[in-house]
């Protein structure tokens, strides 16, 4: 099968095998087309990387600890080497936990590197779908891998949850106790989903080894699944790219999976692995044998979950309890849980996972799209999405409203109350802020693109006047400021026809406008090569031409003209 | 001026004198050489870096093996075990770090400094498939159904749909009736203490006398027998109670009349918000406070809700001495302790 004249060897082996395997596999058009596949390049295309592979050297530690993790509740009395603990009553599971961190030898580095790679896998996973959503890659046609990919974030704080409280150390324990409170405050069927978890009352028996079957088959299972499926939507899809000259809809510009993104992304798994390893080795996280085994009575000050569940927590903590009520009959509803733990969680992650259907709705747009939004192009998205970010960060900052006040001397009761009132108006806030600076950088592009950079020449005329020399854009560097479209907003029929006759759906038709004029009523168009033409002229070519023989734009003084062109369809200025 | 010379390309008119709505795409820029590229000297240069990185790796295996052999067991001096096994840990860790750096870095430099990296595009084509293979598409299925005749055979529809809809009852049934242990949740009502059951010291188990509690003293409490249950961990789960002495003038008031003894109050130690210990006490305010969620009761005031998330106070265990001074129990709680839950008043 080689071409050479004189195969090596080594080639003629590996020709051989080739042929074997594409005569049983027919791998060859397998390998023929994905081999020389283009990916784009960027270092935000990395985060989403760095979820698999913080993913697969979770599943590589995972499996170590499995080997002499005991999940079981039986009970105990510990003898091993931790002097503090010796005597003590404990679980298996809890005992098994200080044997590996203590016997096993390279046990504790598995167990440290296992906690921060889920620590990082969640930080990915997050900091890739906010890439994701403020460039708009989950437009059409990747409504569904944005789904699948919010699944992944939901799975994987299932997971991380499950993982850190299989130890059955005191501070896991609480936590568990704390997702046996929220349990039971489901209305009609809460004790008994109670029951169900634990098997019966808390703390039970049962957990441990449910949760194991949870933390070690259930998920990874469905998380592997759902991985492939994400990946294989990447490769039907071809990655999105972000906008520049050369790239257009109908292309995908960058290099071929062989050899360059074999070994980048492969040598970057390791990259990723030994940053971990170096984290497992110099930072010690869930030393458990500090907080001894679990027991319902001990709890510790300034115990927080880890960061994916401080929203959670934090929300749980500014609810005030006055909601909790009874209803006609004696039932007990326990508003003050339903409404954190449930009911706003549920509205943010709904908005998250329901955002690409929203949008491409408003939008009215059915085309593909593959070339990636800047941000500041899409000023809505861009504040919207920043807000429910800065929404997840009050609930997580109120999550260590205790750690706050014990390191800024603060009143506990103050801090709370503050985020009280910071969680409705700070995304507000941060929404009216992000769309103002969004709409300031497209019109500081348009001031780019028609005047020219800044050179800081200085030209005197014959007349006495002075002027700044502007340097116009060439023509790569313009393209990435005036390739956008600015969406306007929905354009409907009528209401009543020529003779009079109310329209069907009428009534749709103009919610579905309204919310498109929130959408894309104030925006900047891009600069269109008439305007471009225009703000030549402005300037005083024939008189500068004299003087200066560079071929230049000039700008600045009088002759700095404001952008004409912020006018919405209808003739209106945006509201500013 | 190349510069110049696209400028005012894009600007030139159409024929009929008017501009373009848009500009067009300038098309690739020019691809830039690196270094090694232009250079054989930085070649080699780079391609002596990325073998090196590769060592790197290869060095950090072998002292990894080094350590895990040289450190030894960390276990084999007690009185050390914490900072053997930091050192252990940090060794085996950092080797560990480069072995793997070292692939990975290599690998990334070789691919930025040495692989071709001249831009390649590739053509895009439409996700959806063309109308020829929907239209076969769909007439597949139709034919398989056609094939089938489900839809003449309405009976046979139901029975299939009916079949597959009940049989999952048999893998439902088992697992709902085991599932939740006996499912008596009317346990959740009920706690280990009853009339005369002794207050001990949690976690000794030793009977509290009234005189050992001096005012302002806090004592983490559990019934006296709790080992003797079947489920000690689930009963104290419950059972936990804290035992505060004020002075009788301070308090404000209580659940009930006569619960208290001689200012020895107890309450649950569950919070009433989501169950965990309510653990801080604030001896000048009387108040209690949950780390978790920072509920703060008034134990002053029937350990009403001051602040945060919960809504009921904790609720009173009623207390009194026995003939030789223990403190005992007058009775069970007077009401559910811990989370709410739906039918917890019924």
């Amino acid at each position: 099968m080689t071409t050479t004249s004189t195969p090596t060897p080594a080639a003629k082996a590996a020709g051989a095998t080739a042929d074997y395997l594409d005569q049983r596999t027919g791998i060859g058009v397998v390998v023929k087309t994905f081999a020389r596949k283009i990916f784009p390049d960027h270092w935000s295309f990395l985060l989403g990387e760095i979820a698999l592979y913080s993913f697969v050297t979770i599943l590589i530690s995972g499996v170590f600890l499995t080997m002499f993790f005991v999940p079981s509740m039986g009970e105990t009395t510990y003898t091993g080497p931790w002097s503090s603990m010796q005597g003590v009553e404990m679980s298996q599971a809890f005992s098994s936990t200080l044997r590996l961190s203590f016997e096993v030898r390279g046990g504790l580095l598995m167990r440290q590197v296992h906690h921060w790679a889920a620590l990082i896998f969640m930080a990915a996973i997050v900091t890739h779908m906010m890439r994701v959503f403020f460039t708009g890659a989950f437009r059409k046609p990747r409504e569904l891998n944005w789904v699948v990919g919010f699944t992944l974030l939901i799975l994987g704080m299932l997971a991380g949850f499950s993982g850190y409280s299989l130890p059955d150390d005191v501070l896991s324990g609480n936590g568990l106790r704390i997702a046996d409170g929220v349990i039971k405050a489901v209305p009609l069927i809460g004790s008994y989903t109670s029951y169900f978890v634990f098997g019966g009352e808390f703390p039970g028996q049962e957990l441990i080894p449910r949760l194991f079957t949870v933390h070690v088959l259930l998920i990874p299972a469905l998380i592997l699944a759902l991985i492939g499926l994400h990946l294989l939507f990447v490769v039907l899809h071809k990655h999105t790219q972000y906008p520049g000259s050369g790239r257009t809809e109908k292309n995908v510009v960058g290099y071929p999976v062989l050899p360059v993104y074999a070994a980048k992304a492969g040598g970057f798994f390791f990259v990723v692995f030994g940053v971990i390893a170096l984290m497992g080795a110099t930072m010690s996280i869930n030393a458990v044998w500090n907080y001894g085994p679990y027991d319902p009575s001990p709890v510790s000050a300034g115990a927080q979950p880890d960061w994916y569940m401080l929203f959670l927590e934090g929300s749980l903590r500014l609810m005030p309890g006055q909601a909790e009520f009874v209803t006609w009959g004696g039932y007990t509803v326990s508003a003050n849980i339903i409404i954190p733990a449930m009911i706003v969680p549920g509205i943010l992650f709904t908005m998250l996972a329901a955002y690409p259907f929203i949008e491409a709705a408003v939008t009215g747009d059915r085309r593909e799209h593959h070339v990636l939004d800047r941000p500041r192009n899409r000023p809505f998205r861009t504040a919207f999405g920043v807000s429910i970010v800065v929404a997840f960060f009050i609930l997580a900052l109120a999550g260590s409203n205790d750690l706050i006040a014990t390191h800024f001397h603060l009143s506990i009761n103050d801090i709370t109350w503050a985020f009280r009132v910071l969680i409705f108006v700070g995304p507000w806030l941060s929404f009216v802020i992000t769309k103002r600076i969004c709409l300031g950088l497209q019109r500081k592009d348009r001031e780019l693109v028609l005047h020219g950079h800044e050179t800081g020449r200085i030209v005197r005329f014959a007349s006495g006047e002075y002027i700044e020399v502007h340097k116009p854009l060439d023509a790569h560097e313009r393209w990435l400021r005036v390739q956008h479209e600015a969406i306007r907003p929905l354009e409907i029929e009528p209401a009543e026809d020529s003779r009079g006759v109310r329209r069907k759906g009428y009534a749709l038709d103009r919610m579905r406008q309204r919310v498109s004029q929130v959408f894309y009523e104030d925006r900047v168009e891009p600069v269109t090569p008439a305007e471009l033409a225009a703000s030549h002229s402005h300037g005083e070519h024939d008189a500068l031409e004299a003087d200066v023989h560079e071929p230049t734009q000039v700008g600045g003084g009088s002759h700095l003209v404001e952008p004409d062109a912020e006018t919405g369809a209808e003739g209106r200025n945006p509201q500013i | 001026m190349s510069t110049h010379d696209t400028h005012s390309h894009e600007l030139e008119p159409h024929g009929d004198g008017t501009l373009p709505d848009r500009f067009e795409n300038p098309g690739h820029p020019e691809h830039h050489q690196r270094l090694g590229d232009l250079d054989p000297k930085a070649n080699k240069k780079a391609e002596r870096q990325v073998l090196a990185l590769f060592t790197v790796s290869v060095v950090g295996t072998i002292a990894f093996a080094v350590a895990y052999f040289a450190l030894g067991d960390p276990t084999t001096d007690p009185t050390k075990i914490a900072s053997a096994t930091r050192t252990e840990n940090l060794w085996l860790g950092l080797t560990l770090a480069f072995a793997l750096l070292g692939i990975g870095t290599g690998a990334v430099h070789w691919a930025k400094t040495l692989m071709n990296d001249h831009e390649m595009s590739e053509e895009r084509h439409a996700i959806a498939s063309d109308a020829e293979s929907r239209e076969a598409a769909l007439q597949a299925l139709q034919d398989g159904a056609e094939d089938s005749g489900i839809s003449r055979r309405g009976a046979l529809k139901g029975a299939v749909i009916g079949a597959l809809a009940l049989f999952p009852i048999t893998i439902a049934l088992p697992l709902i009736g085991n599932i939740g242990g006996d499912w008596n949740v009317g346990k959740l009502k009920h706690t280990m203490w009853k009339k005369g059951t002794r207050l001990a010291r949690d976690p000794s188990g030793r009977a509290i006398k009234a005189s050992d509690v001096t005012i302002g003293s806090v004592f983490h409490v559990i019934p006296e027998n709790l080992e003797e249950a079947e489920h000690p961990l689930d009963e104290k789960a419950k059972a936990v109670v804290l035992l505060i002495r004020l002075d009788p003038r301070d308090i404000k008031s209580e659940q009930g009349e006569g619960w208290s003894y001689d200012g020895i109050v107890a309450y649950s130690k569950i919070c009433t918000h989501v169950g965990c210990p309510v653990a801080l006490y604030e001896q000048q305010t009387h108040h209690l406070l949950c780390p978790c969620h920072q509920s703060t009761f008034d134990v002053a005031d029937s350990a009403k809700v001051v602040f945060g998330p919960a809504k009921r106070a904790l609720p009173q265990l009623p207390i009194t001495i026995d003939d030789e001074g223990y403190l005992i129990a007058q009775s069970d709680f007077h009401e559910p302790v811990g989370p709410s839950f739906w039918e917890r008043k019924k």
